[in-house]
């Protein structure tokens, strides 16, 4: 009778299996935890001096050996995602309205949804290639309009996909109020499933702005660097993630010094979009 | 305002529209209607600009590489030269290094991020959940060219001084395994690349296998602890077989991001065009051949290899990430259907 007893070899290895599988559960946490803790200590310790002084933010890119700050590649890098986002995230609302609204039936919406799900992990360095053939070679020189064609190809899909998410978290019956109280679609979803998403909707557009933010490899080819300042859109364009991928391959150390800051910089700024963003859509629901 | 507008007279005053003016809707109405299609066609119409974008890409880069598919054809896939000088192109070693370093990152990424969603949805007290998530979230949203710089100035310096001697020492005198170690110490190379790509694919995956795990009835669960079976066993046995498919999904969600993924592997791999049998040793990835050499590229041969480089990439990781898609999806209709 004591085969279910705690001195039953089976039992008991079973009990001591589940004890090493879970610790290692644990331990694997932990090593995620771990990378996340390591890169931001890195970043705060070999950033940190370089984020305090205040020429960072307000000298040009230098040449080895000089003193300087990033001032041109930070203005460059706002100007190209504000223009990125502005391009992107109206199509993406109106096409994620068209899924969530209109598509419950047909090919066209599930195709879509099917296709932006794909291009949503899509290799962004395929996007700056294609912005290049398009746009790059058409006008035979690099440019900031073309960057920031790129970015907004990268905010699409993310905007398409949480207005879809969002609009469709919004109960029927709001629908079915509308639409008895006479309203036209087009009102019902501006101005009662639209409004009751919009949170939500600015939750997604943020959380694109932070992921465009960090995006280096489509700005290679398209906005290429500047050394000066330039706000001219229709020519290169100075920006942050290529100017901290040159001087961090470059041998000099204050060149690397300036990469750290930058890196720093935009690593702070993407977490907090982040956070900002789940903190928001945290109180919507 | 008393109730009195509200009579029948006002009542009468409708039907007598309705009656008089019978198949046409009042003037007000109408031109709502018309606005209703111009709506619904405005927004379809940035819903099929959406759709077309991936085929538009795909295109354009057909279109790039038109010269090198007319000159190598399908050769292109396994020649290993890669000479700008004399214009003669292959794919063969970015196309390796590409899938040697998602590979390690695989190995590496896959028992983690499962061990993290098991953490996560069965051994996490409740309030630390949410908190616990977002910080394996927050990996995900750290740039890539971060994750590249950290690697190069942090991480390889200790794969030079410290894995790969460990390595050598353990599995140096192993036939086969030894070699995959050998070599100088570099610290950079298809090892780091490949780390440094695990610990990018692990937020993707885990929120995967968390999402798709947090799926199974509640009531397949209890009744497996109610049979005496442990933590594990239930995750093991219940979870996992129940889950497979979304699983899977989310395996092949990491490998597309892992496979497409530039900055990171540029600044670790070495950009050498050289096939080795060593892991340690500096490789090419598609990507990192693209970011380095496209801009420096001159000539339309050299110009149309690396377009066809992109090509190849944005075959592979659209066919992986549908693949996850549709499992992902199998998986929610399975879900719709029993419930």
């Amino acid at each position: 009778m004591s085969e279910i007893s705690a001195s039953n070899p089976v039992y008991r290895w079973r009990k001591r299996k589940n004890r090493v599988m879970l610790s290692v559960s644990a331990v694997a946490l932990a090593f995620g935890l771990f990378w996340l803790a390591w890169i931001l200590a890195t970043l705060l310790y070999e950033g940190g001096t370089a984020l305090a002084k205040a020429s960072l933010y307000y000298q040009m890119t230098p040449p080895p050996g000089a003193d300087g700050g990033l001032a041109n590649a930070i203005a460059g890098s706002l100007a190209m995602v504000i223009v990125g986002t502005v391009i992107g995230a109206p199509i993406g609302v109106l096409a994620g309205i068209y899924l969530a609204e209109y598509g419950k039936s047909g090919w066209l919406a599930s195709a879509t949804r099917f296709l932006n799900d794909v291009l949503l992990s899509a290799p962004s360095i395929v996007i700056g290639l294609f912005v290049y053939s398009v746009y790059v070679a058409r006008v035979k020189h690099f440019s900031g309009w073309a960057g920031s064609i790129a970015l907004g190809l990268l905010v699409i899909p993310v905007v398409v996909r949480t207005t879809d998410d969002m609009l469709k978290l919004v109960p029927n019956s709001l629908r079915e109020a509308a639409a008895a109280l006479g309203c036209p679609t087009w009102r019902m979803i501006l101005q009662v499933t639209y409004r009751a998403a919009r949170t939500g909707i600015v939750t997604g557009i943020l959380l694109a702005v932070a992921r465009i933010s960090g995006e280096t490899a489509p700005l290679l080819f398209t906005a290429l660097n500047n050394q000066f300042w330039s706000l001219n859109m229709n020519a290169p364009v100075s920006n942050l993630p290529v100017v901290i991928f040159q001087f961090a391959m470059s041998p000099y150390q204050d060149w690397q010094r300036l990469a750290w800051g930058g890196a720093t910089l935009i690593t702070l700024a993407v977490l907090l979009l982040n956070i900002v963003a789940r903190v928001m859509f945290k109180k919507t629901l | 305002m008393s109730a009195v507008p509200v009579s029948a007279h006002g009542v009468d005053n409708q039907i007598n529209i309705a009656v008089t003016e019978r198949g046409s809707l009042p003037s007000r109405t109408r031109s709502l209607a018309w606005m209703d299609t111009a709506f619904k066609w405005l927004t379809r119409g940035f819903a099929i600009l959406v759709f077309s974008i991936l085929a538009a890409i795909l295109l354009s880069l057909v279109m790039g590489s038109t010269p090198t598919l007319e000159k190598y054809g399908l050769s292109f896939l396994w020649r290993q030269d890669w000479d700008p000088v004399r214009e003669d192109f292959g794919a063969l070693v970015p196309i390796y290094g590409t899938l040697m370093t998602s590979l390690i990152a695989m190995l590496i990424g896959i028992p983690v991020s499962f061990g993290i969603a098991l953490f996560l949805t069965e051994l996490s007290p409740g309030w630390l959940k949410r908190p616990l998530g977002t910080a394996i979230e927050l990996l995900a949203a750290i740039p890539s060219i971060i994750y590249g710089m950290w690697g190069l100035f942090v991480l390889s310096p200790l794969v030079q001084s410290h894995l790969q001697p460990f390595l050598v020492n353990v599995f140096g005198e192993v036939p086969l395994i030894g070699k995959l170690f050998a070599g100088p110490p570099l610290g950079i190379g298809m090892m780091t690349a490949g780390l440094i790509l695990s610990i990018m694919v692990i937020p993707f995956i885990a929120a995967v296998m968390r999402d798709v795990f947090e799926l199974v009835p509640p009531m397949l669960k209890e009744s497996a602890y109610g049979l005496g079976a442990t933590t594990w066993e239930v995750v093991f046995r219940v979870v996992l077989p129940y889950t497979k498919v979304g699983v899977v999904g989310g395996i092949m969600l990491g490998l597309g991001r892992a496979l497409g993924e530039t900055m990171a592997v540029t600044f670790v791999i070495g950009n050498a065009h050289q096939l080795s049998a060593s892991l340690m040793a500096p490789g090419n990835s598609i990507a990192s051949a693209l970011a380095n050499e496209f801009t420096e590229a001159v000539g339309d041969v050299y110009f149309s290899a690396l377009f066809e480089l992109g090509l190849i990439l944005f075959v592979i990781t659209t066919i992986v990430l549908a693949l996850s898609k549709l499992m992902l999806m199998r998986l929610a209709r399975q879900e719709g259907a029993r419930t």
